[in-house]
């Protein structure tokens, strides 16, 4: 769990910042784009990064989701007769409890993300289109819901970061007492970052600061 | 005090169990929980049923005997207390209270509220130990520990026992148990020589007796009676890593 999150948050992270150079204009944009497919050459050729990594990515994403779904059956095995009363719940925050069903939901829109602008499949504008171009007929304002959607998924996904990434410095045995404000500070800030960084260019287009 | 109590009521280990409704009166708000049952037992004595059945021993906060999940919580709405120390006064007058016992794969119920905790016990043969011979208390000054050391040390080894942990827990694991102990002895100069097969032994210990994986929610720390650090499983992974990962284990 720890170590296949650790990997993805540092996608996303790098996924952020690529995103943010929709700002600087279509063909800045578009030339990162094109760069993701020549990194490497002419050493190597085309796409051989950028295909290295999506099988990094994949494979972590398939190891996250066993280790997810053997540590949730072992909790169903754990307690096979449930509390009668109201459980509750006197832990730490809202977080937490978003794990399970908010990594559904990441999941969901994951395979979304990629139908629509990985393989154009229910993108308005298809394959002979530019990234940018994409992008900005995607949320379009007539499309609001398709904004809606993508800012509610950036929200679990900032949630699952808040809780996550100080669970994988626990995890791996690297809390302490002395550092636990510092590892929440980061989970915090981070899940803040990466929110923000990823909300901020669907709303811009649906708001047509970028068009 | 005027309570309703909705109690677990299970005749024994093949029974189905149901929660059954008891209405008492006149309980002094100065009476412990556990003694509030008591009223209530003698009553059902004295009118021919079958008193709840519960663990208690010590009811002073020390021996991990007491248990039951009140309203949800294990050992009820005062946090870092026992059962047997909550008093009546935490709740209010007329209030409806459930009562269960700790709910978990690893801790079968034997009779209404009293389950089976020998899980616990299994995990401690497997390495919850040192094995020098110990004889009569040494001179204290001949193994000098650092004191932060022995302050860590003795806040694991608070640890009474009870499985509040795992009956809090939402994945139904006893890894603030587990990292209890493993701290408590991994900090100490006499717990050296076990150390990298204790922290193994022991999680294959917990994980066969049916307990369930760590998520970190962090709500055993909050359960325990004894405000064990989540910390304890912070070290409990380290050492686990060190000693699988790390090749530190023989």
């Amino acid at each position: 769990m720890a170590v296949t999150g650790a990997i993805l948050v540092g996608f996303l992270i790098a996924h952020m910042i690529g995103n943010l150079k929709i700002f600087l204009g279509a063909s800045d944009f578009d030339h990162y784009a094109e760069w993701l497919r020549t990194m490497g050459e002419p050493a190597v050729p085309r796409r051989t990064v950028l295909t290295i990594l999506e099988i990094v990515l994949g494979v972590s994403v398939l190891l996250h989701m066993w280790s997810a779904i053997s540590l949730a059956r072992r909790a169903r095995a754990a307690r096979p007769v449930k509390y009668q009363g109201k459980k509750k719940s006197n832990a730490q925050g809202y977080a937490t409890h978003t794990m399970r069903y908010g990594g559904v939901v990441i999941l969901l829109f994951v395979i979304w993300h990629l139908l629509d602008l990985t393989f154009y499949a229910v993108n308005p504008k298809g394959s002979d289109a530019t990234p940018y171009d994409r992008v900005v007929a995607d949320f379009d304002a007539s499309r609001w819901y398709i904004t809606v959607w993508y800012v509610l998924a950036v929200l679990l996904v900032g949630l699952h970061l808040r809780h996550g990434i100080w669970s994988a410095f626990q995890t791996l045995g690297l809390r302490s007492p002395r550092n636990n404000n510092a590892l929440r500070g980061l989970a915090g800030g981070l899940a803040a970052v990466v929110t923000i960084g990823f909300i901020a260019v669907p709303i811009s287009v649906t708001f047509g600061w970028v068009s | 005090m005027k309570l309703t109590l909705r109690i677990w009521r299970q005749k024994g280990p093949q029974d189905e169990g149901r929660m059954v409704e008891y209405e008492l009166d006149d309980i002094s708000p100065d009476a412990s929980f556990l003694e509030m049952l008591d009223v209530l037992n003698e009553r059902l004595i004295t009118e021919g049923e079958e008193p709840v059945a519960f663990d208690h021993d010590c009811r002073e906060g020390i021996c991990g005997m007491c248990s039951l999940v009140i309203n949800g919580t294990p050992h009820g709405p005062e946090r870092m207390t026992t059962t047997c120390q909550l008093h009546m006064r935490k709740f209010k007058d007329g209030e409806v209270i459930d009562v269960e016992p700790w709910r978990a794969r690893a801790f079968p119920v034997v009779k209404d509220l009293v389950v089976d905790r020998s899980s616990f016990d299994r995990m401690i043969q497997s390495g919850g130990y040192i094995t020098a011979p110990t004889g009569t208390a040494p001179e204290a000054h001949s193994v000098p520990v650092p004191k932060a050391d022995a302050d860590h040390a003795f806040e694991a080894a608070e640890c009474i026992g009870c499985g509040a942990c795992v009956a809090a827990c939402p994945n139904g694991s006893a890894a603030l148990f587990l990292g209890a102990k493993v701290t408590h002895l991994g900090l100490m100069p006499q717990g050296q020589p076990e150390r990298w097969d204790r922290v193994v032994s022991m999680l294959e210990t917990h994980d066969e007796a049916g307990f369930g994986g760590c998520t970190n929610t962090g709500e055993c720390t909050v359960a325990c009676p004894k405000g064990i650090p989540l910390d304890v499983i912070s070290n409990l992974n380290r050492d686990f890593l060190k000693a699988t990962v790390g090749g530190k284990k023989k």
